[in-house]
């Protein structure tokens, strides 16, 4: 966690965001930004606002609309020295661009042996509890974890936010850096000040505990540790687990955690099937088996296209703290 | 055919020396002397997979010509042979990458045509039709971003290619922008299968440059020199700040697509043997022998040339090794690869 | 092509009768009000979002009037609110939509605005920009395919849209097969806070359809009269088997891009005051008046039954129910919906 200091400053994820970019802009002239209204709107969750008047419209790219030529653009000025962050408005207009991302950026490097690189990163938001419906609410990380080439990233804190950004930005291969938008404004938190990275393939331990292991990334991960707290109520010892990066992923903190808690529940906002917990659920039954007293259990999303914008929808595909409570209770009980 | 004055006879040279001429004739004798050698490979059973360029030999080369080596920037797509050979790739670095040998560029990776050298200028690109275009509209971005004048990037790709989302998303952002970008079209009527009527409307690609706010024009691919000077004006304006544009050049697939397709499935013998009336490489070698730049001593010559390098380039290539089976795992990101760290 | 300059002489009205000219005044003032309505339930905290579309009245009701009900297919995009109700969509509709009920045709799982009727052929769309192209393409394919006579589609828009792959691709293929459709760009200017400069190097996106060999066309978006003879005569060749055309209606969007956007951020008011002289509602009022089809007593006996209509509509919606929480895994397949059987 964020330590407490007089070095540090409170703010929300969005503020996190936006004070990396700023800092990355200023200390490095070959950054450039590349997306939809970034610009004058100044990025229509405002993280780029006045950017464009400080940095210029050269280093502050509006594009038209074409989310394969936004990433596919900042491909080539990777490939040619620049240092681009693309913005995908919103996740659920990734998907044109797939073929840029799975097939191209994170192929680049290998395929030319390392003599071309691709160092380009592309920042979306994801997630629902926002109203967004089907078009402003998906999770795409189960479509892209699965590539190799890419790195992905999805922190749930400020703190987390401006380590992980600043490493993504650093890195000379490309990273998915997803933002959960209903964290943007409602999670603050202290921020160190100065430049610092986190290394990606770290978990994180919110909380300990002995009965159970919950992991966790993205908005849940705040459900999931105010639902734990309140177990510690009744004498339940949840440890809470922030999985921070998905590609790659720390398997010694799952591990060491198992290990202890001998019960493994994973919750994430994404469908089910074929989501991150199907990994997780994978690896620790391979290697740690023997060390479950219970079946590894996943409360994730629904297996339903999206979330609806009528909100009985919304609120049936969303897991609530509450929803949580019941499930850790039940397994610590098994 | 060449730009010949009808009147005077003389060659319409566009400010070409006769050993650029020379050199570019060398250039198409020596793609279509390797493309040969690639399917010989392949009818061998050495090599799997074979690909060729036989009637862009002329395009090829007159446009490498136009390339300012050790300054553009080249975006070829994967019948480029003649192309990445104009701006300096060797016959040992094709051979390599037929053969899939570990000191290939890119490892044996990649499919063969799929050059890539950092020292030339020439990006690494897949098989993915129309992926590469942004690429080097980012990479044009990126040199006019530095303010490096007389540097331009060099795209190329077919007609098909012109359909795709990305060709069109690659012409808008360059011409909004005007980076020093040129779209090299080297529409040879085939697409695979698909004949330029099932592909596009308007047959005339070039056309669409206005509606990008761009300058556009159509040249004669079998003519090397027009080539030249078309390309050459469109970098030169790419170069000094002039923003893109649209060039096309017309051509012909003689060959499939590759040596997994049959072509007689879908066109016949006497359509491609009425073009081959057309074919570059002869048509070239009358024009330079008609004007005396070379002899036909001379032509033999180059040939036997042309053809000694390149059976040199197959044997010390052959001899070299494949890549390990654990270099599957190196250069996936600059550093560990395993997805779960420990 | 401005109908206030033939004010003088009288004014083209291609063919309209009193009674079409004042159903298409009506259908731009229900789509105001309507839009209106829509911003008001935002700001009253009822609803949680609304789009714009003030500035396109004129070119969708223009349209609308062209559109052959029970034959022709609307493949349009999220502003087309005015569209939706020239083609037949009720207020009723509209407001099921704005407050998520589940009688609404998506069953309240759509964004407002996304309308969809299979009976009125208004095909469902989503809020990702061009990706409605290629199904429109698909579907003047099926018609052409199956020899359909007298059935064309119309698709619609924005100038954003026109720089995503997908509209190129879209064009590309029904000019290669000569399909029965008209696509529709109602160039607003704006794409969100991008301005056309920066969508697009030359302004005029009717100027690309020579490159695909369609014939293109260019309108005054805030004329529904010049709208309605342009995108008619466009929907006529389709029909009759002549192919496809690129209509481009010049219009402007008055409004921030929904309710969570704010203009200020990226335009001047004095650009949007500039342009509020255009405005195609008073504009096309002012029109009617003048050459006595409606009174100003008519005029103002239009707008209540308007806004009667539209508060009942408003009412009737309000009291209907939200769809179960059950219904989140409903019409996912045919049949079933869990991927482990």
């Amino acid at each position: 966690m964020a330590v407490v200091s007089a070095d540090s400053t409170v703010m929300n994820n969005v503020e996190a965001v936006r004070a990396t970019l700023y800092e990355a802009l200023k200390n490095d002239d070959r950054t450039v930004i590349i997306g939809e209204d970034v610009g004058a709107r100044g990025n229509v969750f405002l993280i780029t606002k006045d950017f464009v008047a400080e940095f210029g419209e050269h280093r502050v790219i509006d594009t038209p609309i074409a989310e394969a030529s936004i990433v596919g653009i900042a491909i080539g000025m990777a490939m040619e020295g620049l240092r681009p962050i693309a913005e995908i408005q919103f996740a659920d207009f990734i998907y044109p661009s797939f073929n840029q991302i799975v097939g191209e950026a994170a192929k680049t490097r290998y395929r030319s042996n390392g003599e071309y690189t691709c160092p380009l990163v592309i920042r979306t938001p994801y997630g629902g509890g926002v109203r967004g419906a089907l078009s402003h609410s998906v999770s795409v990380e189960a479509l892209f974890y699965h590539v190799p080439g890419l790195k992905i990233v999805a922190p749930s804190f400020p703190a987390d936010v401006k380590g992980l950004l600043n490493t993504a930005i650093d890195d000379p291969d490309p990273v998915l850096f997803l933002e959960h938008k209903k964290t943007y404004r409602l999670i603050k938190g202290e921020v160190p000040n100065g430049h610092y990275t986190i290394p990606f393939g770290k978990a994180n331990v919110l909380k300990e505990g002995t009965q159970l292991t919950v992991v966790s990334y993205g908005l849940y991960v705040h459900w999931a540790v105010e639902a734990a707290r309140a177990l510690q109520d009744d004498g339940l010892s949840v440890e809470v687990i922030d999985l921070r990066s998905i590609r790659p992923m720390d398997k010694t903190t799952i591990l060491n955690s198992v290990e202890k808690t001998r019960k493994l529940l994973i919750i994430h906002e994404d469908n089910k099937f074929g989501g991150i917990g199907a990994e997780i659920s994978a690896m620790v039954a391979e290697e740690a088996l023997f060390h479950l007293d219970a079946p590894i259990r996943r409360l994730c999303g629904p297996d339903v296209p999206a979330m609806g914008y009528a909100l009985p929808l919304e609120e049936e595909f969303m897991s609530s703290p509450a929803e949580m409570a019941d499930a850790m209770r039940e397994m610590v009980k098994f | 055919m060449a730009s010949t004055d009808i009147a005077t006879g003389t060659l319409e040279r566009h400010g070409l020396s006769d050993d650029q001429l020379r050199a570019i004739f060398r250039n198409m004798l020596l793609q279509r002397q390797l493309d040969n050698r690639g399917f010989q490979l392949n009818r061998q059973g050495k090599v799997p997979f074979a690909l060729g360029s036989e009637g862009h030999e002329a395009l090829q080369a007159g446009a490498a010509m136009a390339f300012n080596r050790g300054l553009d920037v080249l975006a070829p797509y994967y019948r480029d042979l003649g192309l990445c050979l104009g701006i300096g790739l060797s016959p040992y670095e094709i051979l390599l990458s037929i053969f899939a040998r570990a000191s290939d560029h890119n490892g044996g990776r990649q499919f063969p045509n799929h050059y890539s050298s950092k020292a030339a200028g020439l990006m690494s690109f897949s098989s993915i039709l129309a992926a590469h275009l942004p690429h080097a509209v980012g990479a044009a971005y990126a040199i006019k971003y530095r303010g490096e004048t007389g540097r331009a990037v060099l795209a190329t790709c077919g007609d098909g290619t012109t359909s795709e989302g990305e060709w069109h998303e690659s012409m808008n952002f360059a011409s909004i922008h005007k980076l020093p970008f040129v779209m090299l079209v080297e529409n040879n009527e085939w697409a695979i299968s698909t004949p330029l009527a099932k592909q596009m409307a308007e047959p005339q690609i070039w056309k669409r440059a206005a509606g990008y706010g761009m300058p556009g024009r159509r040249f004669n691919g079998f003519d090397p020199i027009e080539t030249y000077a078309a390309v050459k004006e469109a970098m030169d304006r790419a170069r000094s700040g002039g923003g893109p544009t649209l060039v096309e050049g017309t051509c012909y697939r003689y060959l499939a697509h590759s040596t997994d397709d049959n072509d007689m499935t879908y066109r016949t013998r006497e359509m491609v043997a009425e073009r081959r009336k057309q074919d570059p490489v002869p048509a070239f070698e009358a024009v330079l022998i008609e004007h005396g730049i070379v002899t036909a001593g001379d032509v033999a010559a180059m040939r036997k040339s042309v053809l000694d390098e390149t059976n040199e380039a197959t044997d010390t290539a052959e001899m070299q090794p494949y890549p390990q089976p654990s270099d599957l795992y190196t250069n996936i990101y600059e550093g560990a690869w395993q997805p779960w760290q420990s | 092509m401005s109908t206030r300059k033939s004010e003088l002489l009288g004014f083209e009205r291609h063919g309209l009768t009193d009674e079409q000219l004042i159903a298409i005044f009506r259908t731009m003032l229900m789509q105001r009000t309507l839009e209106n309505r829509g911003f008001q339930l935002n700001r009253q905290g009822k609803i949680p979002f609304a789009s714009a579309s003030e500035g396109h009245e004129g070119v969708q009701a223009g349209a609308a009037m062209a559109f052959a009900r029970g034959k022709d297919i609307l493949v349009p995009y999220y502003r087309d609110l005015g569209l939706a109700l020239g083609i037949g969509l009720t207020p009723y509709e509209v407001l099921l939509s704005l407050f998520a009920r589940a009688a609404d045709h998506s069953a309240g799982r759509q964004f407002p605005h996304h309308y969809a009727s299979r009976r009125l052929g208004l095909q469902t769309i989503s809020s990702v920009i061009a990706a409605q192209l290629p199904h429109a393409v698909g579907a003047a394919y099926a018609i052409k395919f199956r020899g359909e006579e007298g059935r064309a589609v119309l698709t619609t828009f924005g100038d954003g849209a026109t720089s995503e792959g997908e509209w190129h691709e879209s064009l590309n293929f029904a000019a290669v097969h000569r399909l029965p459709i008209v696509f529709l760009c109602e160039n607003n200017e704006w794409a969100i806070s991008t301005p056309l400069a920066l969508q697009m190097a030359q302004p005029d996106v009717h100027k690309r359809a020579s490159g695909y060999g369609l014939p293109g066309a260019v309108v005054n978006g805030m004329d529904p009269i010049a709208c309605y003879a342009v995108i008619g005569e466009a929907l006529r060749r389709a029909r009759s088997g002549d192919g496809p055309t690129l209509v481009e209606a010049k219009c402007y969007r008055f409004l921030s891009h929904t309710t969570d956007d704010d203009d200020r951020t990226y335009r001047s008011r004095d650009e949007v005051t500039a342009r509020r002289k255009d405005d195609p509602v008073p504009c096309f009022e002012r029109l009617l008046v003048e050459h006595a089809i409606l009174t100003p007593e008519g005029a103002e006996a239009l707008k209540r039954s308007v806004l009667e209509e539209a508060n009942d509509a408003t009412d009737r919606a309000e009291t209907m129910a939200y769809p179960a929480a059950g219904d989140l895994y409903a019409r996912v397949h045919a049949d079933g919906w869990e991927p482990w059987l």
